[in-house]
């Protein structure tokens, strides 16, 4: 069997609405985050195919992801940080419990 | 490599230069001399501001690193506006940045505050997406430790919280439209996505464009992407809302600009033009109509600032040069509008810590300077003729009516009747400070110095700009003979 590229493209779509599904749903600050990575990798490999099936005489694609991945790692500490310091604050990490400013 | 392209980007280059003096003064010099680093820090920028305002070796064009980074007498420009916004910021927040609370993290304010105008400089000079996505990122990142950066409040935690999640998330959908593009087009250059997308029309495109729209319109808070705003504004400190409400805005609203003209010109009128259409109905309508019910001033501000948001990009859907002028000149002015009102606000939190718009009521029996301020910005925001704000409106509108289609007419009209709606609800404050017959809730008290050197200079605009026609002379003249010109139709 030919392996095409709607073949890989599946998983990614996936994994991105998998990942806006959590974002969404999930009620803990670490599983919104873990959606979010869900999200950003999804978007990483769409990338890396494209540039592998559609336009493979250039690295294009290939250099954003490495840029993408860093620019996750970024994010994903930065996140941690301010989730630790609110814990300090009311002992949860459940967004249940962030409702102190509202409309 | 040819390392000497590097010096094309000369304005990134003074800014390093200002970061890094900052940086080594906060980290080699005693701990007695960091009351002094607010004002170093106001000092040096200043100087960096006005190097770039009258040194005419940065007017010209030049491109470097194959052409992902391009800067041209209009983005000198657009630079130079924010940089002038940046300074007042500073100056105002001098007494905040010495207060108890904030002595330990004095310096990261400033160095956070420096990097992300750099990450909003390779967002204004990108034209390729890797170098946008780094500028974006590294503009929103740090913003997000700077809302957090009162540890031992609460709220600026749970503000730095709503922005970071929702930050990553449009910068993921964001990311998923680059794919799209990329894709479509086979280059994430803006010229070669340009050149690709000529004449095509795909449902791909439709959802590339949607996610990239959204991905940068959170950064706007235009309206489905809006919900963030309120709450980031309330809970972070006020300088550093002050400085996300307008630097920020500012600089993401060019960059907008320059993306959909550069690389989405070619489908303006079959795509992104109703897309964008919609956005503005919205954002203007819904930011106006939440503003009128807020009694906290800085959620209030939020609001208005989401329904400005919506006037800005009326010189994005002009799409000629007069709307790219008018936007340039509307950001300037809504720098300085926004940057009083948020004066007057930090300098009422610094003395008495209230922020209720029911705390404002008196205010002009007991500090009849500060609620005349307060005036003065409210009626430029709502843009009443003698001041800057009615120029500005003027102007944009003029841009987009430019473009001559009748959907823009109606357009321009809906906004026109919103200014009405929003004329009530700043009122209101100017009602609530001079007219409410109640006793005085604050009492009198003395602005710090920086406060009122901040203040002058944002009255100072207020005033002068809708009287000085020479700057949106400059502006048109400078966007007439750009580059950017080719891409509108």
């Amino acid at each position: 069997m030919n392996i095409t590229l709607i073949y890989w493209l599946i998983p990614s779509l996936i994994m991105f609405c998998c990942g806006v599904y959590g974002f969404i749903t999930r009620k803990n600050m670490i599983a919104m985050l873990i959606s979010l990575e869900l999200m950003l990798n999804a978007v990483d490999i769409n990338f890396v195919l494209f540039n592998r099936y559609l336009f493979p005489g250039q690295m294009e694609g290939m250099f954003f992801t490495l840029f993408a991945i860093a620019i996750a790692a970024a994010e994903t500490a930065l996140a941690i940080a301010i989730i630790i310091n609110i814990f300090r604050s009311i002992k949860t990490v459940d967004v249940q419990g962030i409702d102190k400013m509202k409309f | 490599m040819d390392y000497s392209q590097f010096l094309a980007m000369k304005q990134e280059i003074g800014l390093l230069i200002v970061f890094l003096l900052v940086f080594l003064y906060d980290t080699f010099m005693p701990r007695s001399a960091g009351k002094q680093l607010p004002v170093f820090a106001s000092v040096l920028m200043l100087i960096f501001t006005a190097a770039c305002c009258f040194c005419p070796c940065l007017a010209g064009s030049e491109s470097a690193f194959a052409g992902m980074y391009e800067t041209s007498a209009v983005i000198a420009a657009i630079k130079n506006i924010l940089n002038i916004g940046v300074v007042i910021v500073l100056i105002q927040s001098v007494k905040w940045a010495n207060s108890e609370e904030m002595a330990p993290r004095r310096g990261e304010f400033y160095e956070l505050l420096l990097v992300t105008l750099f990450g909003m400089y390779l967002m204004i000079s990108a034209r390729h997406f890797l170098l946008f996505v780094i500028g974006l990122e590294s503009a929103s990142l740090p913003l997000a430790a700077m809302v957090a950066l009162d540890k031992n409040r609460y709220e600026s935690s749970e503000a730095a919280i709503k922005y970071i999640l929702t930050a990553v998330f449009s910068s993921a959908v964001f990311m998923m439209g680059l794919s799209f593009v990329y894709a479509l087009s086979g280059s994430l250059y803006f010229q070669n996505i340009y050149l690709a997308l000529t004449g095509q029309h795909s449902t791909m495109l439709v959802l590339a464009l949607a996610f990239v729209i959204s991905g940068v319109g959170f950064k706007l808070s235009l309206v489905p992407f809006h919900l963030w705003t309120a709450d980031v504004y309330q809970g972070a400190p006020t300088s550093v809302t002050s400085y996300l409400s307008v630097i920020s805005k500012g600089a993401a609203a060019f960059a907008f600009l320059v993306i959909l003209c550069q690389a989405f010109g070619a489908v303006y009128a079959n795509i992104w033009e109703w897309m964008l259409y919609a956005l503005i109905i919205l954002t203007i309508t819904v930011g106006n109509l939440f503003a009128i019910r807020q009694r906290n001033m800085k959620r209030f501000l939020a609001f208005s600032s989401v329904s400005q948001a919506g006037y800005i990009m009326l010189g994005v859907i002009a799409f000629n040069a007069m709307g790219l002028a008018a936007l340039m000149y509307y950001i300037l002015v809504y720098i300085f509008s926004n940057l009083a009102a948020f004066g007057v606000i930090g300098a009422i939190e610094n003395a008495t810590g209230k922020v209720s718009m029911d705390d404002y009521r008196g205010l002009s029996k007991t500090n009849p300077r500060l609620s005349l301020c307060m005036m003065l910005a409210m009626f430029s925001l709502a843009g009443i003729p003698p001041f800057a704000g009615f120029f500005s409106k003027f102007f944009i509108f003029t841009g987009a009516i430019n473009q001559g289609s009748v959907a823009i007419y109606v357009l321009v009209l809906i906004a026109l009747i919103n200014t009405i709606i929003s004329l009530y609800y700043y009122l209101l404050v100017v009602k609530a400070m001079y007219i409410a017959e109640e006793a005085p809730v604050v009492e009198t008290f003395k602005s710090s110095c920086g406060e009122r050197i901040g203040l002058w200079i944002t009255i100072a605009g207020i005033i002068g700009l809708g009287i000085v026609s020479c700057v949106y002379n400059f502006l048109l003249d400078t966007t007439a003979t750009s580059a950017i010109n080719a891409y509108f139709m």
